[in-house]
């Protein structure tokens, strides 16, 4: 059954505000969720008024600049800085996105920012992915075949076939799609959530993968993919514009159209 | 080790016309599941009893604490229907787009508001008609 209340232990309180703000300046008010993994203390909101004049332009850029020039302890993941990585993906203004491709113009009044929804907290804004990974990995995400490769050559695709994981293959595994679920807030212990469910599309519909049998017998459960009600947070918040809810749509018609064929 | 708090979800989440909607559809298909059976069943049931029974489960229902009731059984028999639609394209792989998607949205709340509408303004006809007939 489902929990639609955070336990005890996750219940957040207000927590301390760092006032930077300047005269006249173009300040801005930031929310940020806490927790500090070697406290005792609940989880907390702190409040961070800064001079945009001081930062860049995106999300990622006031949290950097809050943590190199405020407050060092604020914990999260990035790297690239370009959306191409996957690592900042966040819970920002009430959807998932990158932080750094989310532009803090577009927020209109405080810039509320937590840790991606209904997941375990490392730290901070940083989730625990271990259990999204192992998912992942449970779809097998690679090329499997028996027929050896045309010898000294690539296993070479028409365009047609190519075309086909257009719009698939592009999927950086920020989990923004599936931590926006409500399906996967209260099944991701049996149900694969749309990331998984895409990238295992991403290999039923590569021509030169051999196994889909196997694959969609892996799938053949109440959970794994049937846990899917269409609800399409996962689209409407993909950073890359990729489309979760349609690929799942895809292997229940695979599914379908085979159990059609053996009956 | 101190367990590990769980993010907040629905608490925090910005409601989307996409999961409103979803929600909206099952919340509409309990209640008329649940309610909105078992008075359907008492009003068959009335009938199969005999005229007196009928006329009072009919004076019963036309109560005018009665009417919200049944605006919101009108109103989620037609939601339930039109989503329903929605969702059999959807499952035949058809409207996925985003685009596509928030489209039929607002056409299964259009949907709803016009056939509540014109249900509601036949049956008040129909007893503006009684009264003066």
């Amino acid at each position: 059954m489902a929990e639609f209340t955070l336990p005890k232990n996750s219940k957040i309180v207000e927590g301390k505000t760092y006032d930077f703000s300047t005269d006249g300046g173009n300040n801005k008010v930031f929310s940020v969720y806490r927790w500090d993994p070697d406290s005792k203390e609940l989880p907390k909101i702190d409040k961070y008024i800064i001079d945009l004049d001081n930062c860049g332009p995106m999300v990622l850029d006031a949290i950097i600049y809050i943590k190199n020039e405020i407050d060092p302890t604020l914990t999260f993941r990035r790297s690239c800085r370009e959306g191409i990585c996957g690592s900042c993906a966040m819970n920002i203004d009430g959807t998932n996105t990158l932080a750094c491709t989310k532009s803090i113009q577009s927020v209109k009044k405080a810039v509320k920012i937590y840790p991606l929804p209904h997941m375990k907290v490392a730290k901070d804004l940083v989730p625990d992915l271990k259990h999204f990974y192992d998912q992942y990995a449970s779809i097998k995400p690679w090329l499997q075949s028996e027929t050896p490769p045309p010898a000294e050559k690539e296993r070479l695709q028409s365009k047609a076939e190519r075309e086909k994981i257009d719009g698939l293959y592009e999927c950086i595994l920020c989990a923004c799609c599936s931590t926006s679920c409500p399906s996967y807030w209260w099944n991701s212990d049996r149900y694969l959530g749309p990331a998984a469910l895409l990238q295992s599309y991403r290999w039923l519909a590569d021509s030169r993968d051999e196994s889909t049998e196997e694959r969609l017998d892996a799938l053949e459960d109440p959970f794994k993919l049937y846990r899917c009600h269409t609800i399409m947070n996962c689209a409407k918040t993909c950073p890359k514009g990729l489309n979760p809810a349609k690929a799942i749509a895809e292997i229940k018609k695979m599914m379908a159209s085979r159990s059609l064929e053996t009956n | 080790m101190e367990s590990k708090p769980l993010s907040p979800h629905l608490q925090i989440y910005r409601p989307q016309l996409t999961s409103v909607l979803s929600i909206s559809h099952r919340a509409s298909g309990i209640f008329l599941g649940t309610a909105g059976l078992l008075a359907l069943v008492v009003w068959l049931g009335s009938i199969a009893l005999g005229p007196s029974q009928y006329e009072m489960t009919m004076s019963f229902l036309r109560h005018p604490l009665m009417l919200p009731l049944l605006l919101l059984w009108t109103g989620a028999f037609y939601y339930h229907l039109s989503n329903g639609i929605r969702h059999l394209f959807w499952d035949m792989g058809v409207g996925f787009e985003l685009s596509t998607a928030y489209r039929s949205g607002y056409a299964v709340i259009g949907s709803t508001i016009a056939l509540t509408s014109a249900t509601w303004i036949y049956a008040f006809f129909e007893v503006i008609v009684e009264v003066i007939g």
